[in-house]
């Protein structure tokens, strides 16, 4: 009786009829997707994209070579070289990111004392040729000019969590 | 100006030959335009049930997003397999895509739009779309590749099993209908939505489109191109316009057997008010042509609706649904069917 029972039972195709259901409910729901170059989902301010090297107000660079982050780097990526200055200052002569081996964990970004290598939030870069995949000190600086204002607010806003 | 237009108008219908080109070229190319359509409708469909937006870069909402399709295909290289038989190879799609096309000519749009009004059109539509499986199983052979032929092998045993399931589900509606002639049986179902064949047959009405979506090799079907058992079945050694054309065949025939469906179980072009009071006095009471295309387009959206739905099928799944439960089940609702017309529950039309 009970094989009979769950035998009809199936001809009525109920579980078909559940999904069917399913999938129509939904059909009128709003849809999640961002249609990305438009529209952009929202980002932290501790978003790790593009490496950007900081200066002083006054035009100084940040960095003063302790080598930190090249120590910290698990992948390798990063390679100074470091010479007196002129003043007394330890400053870089070279300072190399490379983004082809850089696995973004923001390592150097958190083991520097002067906040000088910080990763912004530009995640839409591209390179030509394998050798742009290399930053050099005066890339990295020149991103530092340009995004300084964008870079000062994320840490500000950032500041009470660090 | 229209004088000339009017006479070349009745030139053309004196000349049978032409005047059936012509009614030929009226239907084939709607049907490859909706079937550009279709597709796009598919994208859309299956992306808001998955709460996707789907296409929408080419065009406004994506619109022309089908004749991008098919030009990228056109454009592109037919690749011939080095060791695949190169006659056979290239023949294979044309074998597919003609039936899908030929069976329209029965396939009757209202009461007078019908290019050939065969007495048999019923025999002629089951022998046209069985024949598409011969250019899948020459296609999967010709290309010399195990994954195409095990596809092949499974849509011969697909189609043959299910063949049978859809023409024992038939022979209910020539029960009730009496009648081979789809026009016939179109006018056997007046008298409004509850006299139409899938009431009396509902069980036969289900296996009907169960079959026709093993017939078309549709999700949850689709075991013959089991993307991810083996790789696109018959068609991977395909690219380019023959690739397009094997797509071409598919939709058409999913088109094809949304419209008999219409026909032998919704009443083709009649109106589903015949009958009712004040509805059925207006407009909407007549029978027309856009009724036939407003069942066929309902019936082409559950085929896409199924496809968002269902996972596929196993192989020996389908072989214990399609002789295990469909031909028993059709079989016996043939019987209770002619026990309905014999004992007069159902008026046996025409």
């Amino acid at each position: 009786m009970k094989r009979i029972i769950e035998y009809l039972r199936s001809l009525m195709l109920l579980e078909l009829l559940k999904g069917l259901s399913l999938t129509m409910r939904h059909m009128f729901r709003h849809t999640i997707t961002i249609n990305y170059p438009e529209e952009k989902t929202p980002k932290s301010v501790r978003f790790r994209g593009l490496h950007a090297l900081r200066r002083y107000p006054n035009g100084e660079e940040r960095c003063i070579a302790c080598k930190l982050c090249e120590a910290v780097c698990p992948a390798l990526a990063i390679t100074i070289d470091s010479e007196q200055r002129a003043d007394g200052t330890r400053r870089t002569t070279r300072y190399d990111i490379d983004l082809f081996k850089c696995i973004y964990c923001g390592f150097c970004e958190e083991s520097c004392p002067v906040d000088s290598i910080v990763e912004t939030g530009i995640l839409e870069y591209h390179m030509e040729s394998r050798e742009e995949g290399i930053m050099t000190k005066q890339k990295l600086l020149a991103i530092g000019d340009r995004y300084e204002a964008e870079i000062a607010e994320n840490r500000n806003r950032d500041a009470a969590y660090r | 100006m229209l004088e000339m237009l009017e006479s070349v108008y009745t030139w053309i219908q004196s000349q049978y030959l032409i005047w059936t080109l012509v009614k030929i070229v009226l239907i084939t190319l709607p049907i490859i335009t909706v079937v550009a359509f279709y597709t796009y409708f598919e994208r859309k469909v299956i992306g808001s049930m998955q709460i996707r937006i789907g296409p929408n870069r080419v065009g406004p909402w994506g619109l022309i997003q089908p004749f991008a399709d098919v030009f990228k295909l056109l454009l592109k290289e037919v690749i011939l397999p080095t060791n695949s038989n190169r006659f056979l190879f290239l023949l294979a799609p044309i074998i597919v895509l003609t039936p899908a096309l030929t069976a329209w000519a029965v396939v009757p749009f209202n009461d007078f739009l019908v290019l050939s009004d065969i007495d048999a059109g019923l025999l002629y539509v089951l022998a046209l779309t069985s024949l598409g499986v011969y250019g899948i199983i020459i296609a999967g052979w010709a290309s010399n590749s195990k994954y195409s032929f095990l596809g092949a092998m499974r849509a011969a045993a697909q189609t043959v099993s299910y063949e049978i399931a859809m023409g024992v589900a038939l022979v209910g509606v020539l029960i009730l209908a009496g009648t081979l002639n789809l026009k016939q049986i179109v006018l056997a179902q007046q008298g409004g939505l509850f006299d139409w064949y899938w009431l009396p047959l509902f069980p036969l009405f289900i296996i009907y489109m169960i079959s026709g979506l093993a017939e078309t090799n549709r999700a949850p079907f689709d075991q013959t191109e089991g993307e991810s058992e083996i790789v696109a079945g018959f068609h991977v050694e395909y690219s380019g316009s023959t690739f397009a054309i094997f797509f071409l065949a598919e939709y058409a025939n999913m088109i094809l057997i949304s419209g008999l469906t219409a026909i032998l179980f919704a009443g083709g072009w009649l109106s589903p008010f015949e009958g009712v009071p004040v509805l059925g006095d207006t407009a909407l009471g007549q029978g027309s042509i856009f009724w036939f295309l407003a069942k066929t387009v309902v019936f082409m959206f559950m085929f896409l609706w199924y496809r968002a739905t269902f996972p596929r099928f196993r192989y020996d799944q389908i072989m214990r649904l399609g002789w295990k439960v469909l031909i028993p089940i059709s079989l016996v609702w043939v019987m209770i069917a002619s026990l309905m017309t014999v004992l007069g529950i159902v008026v046996k039309g025409s």
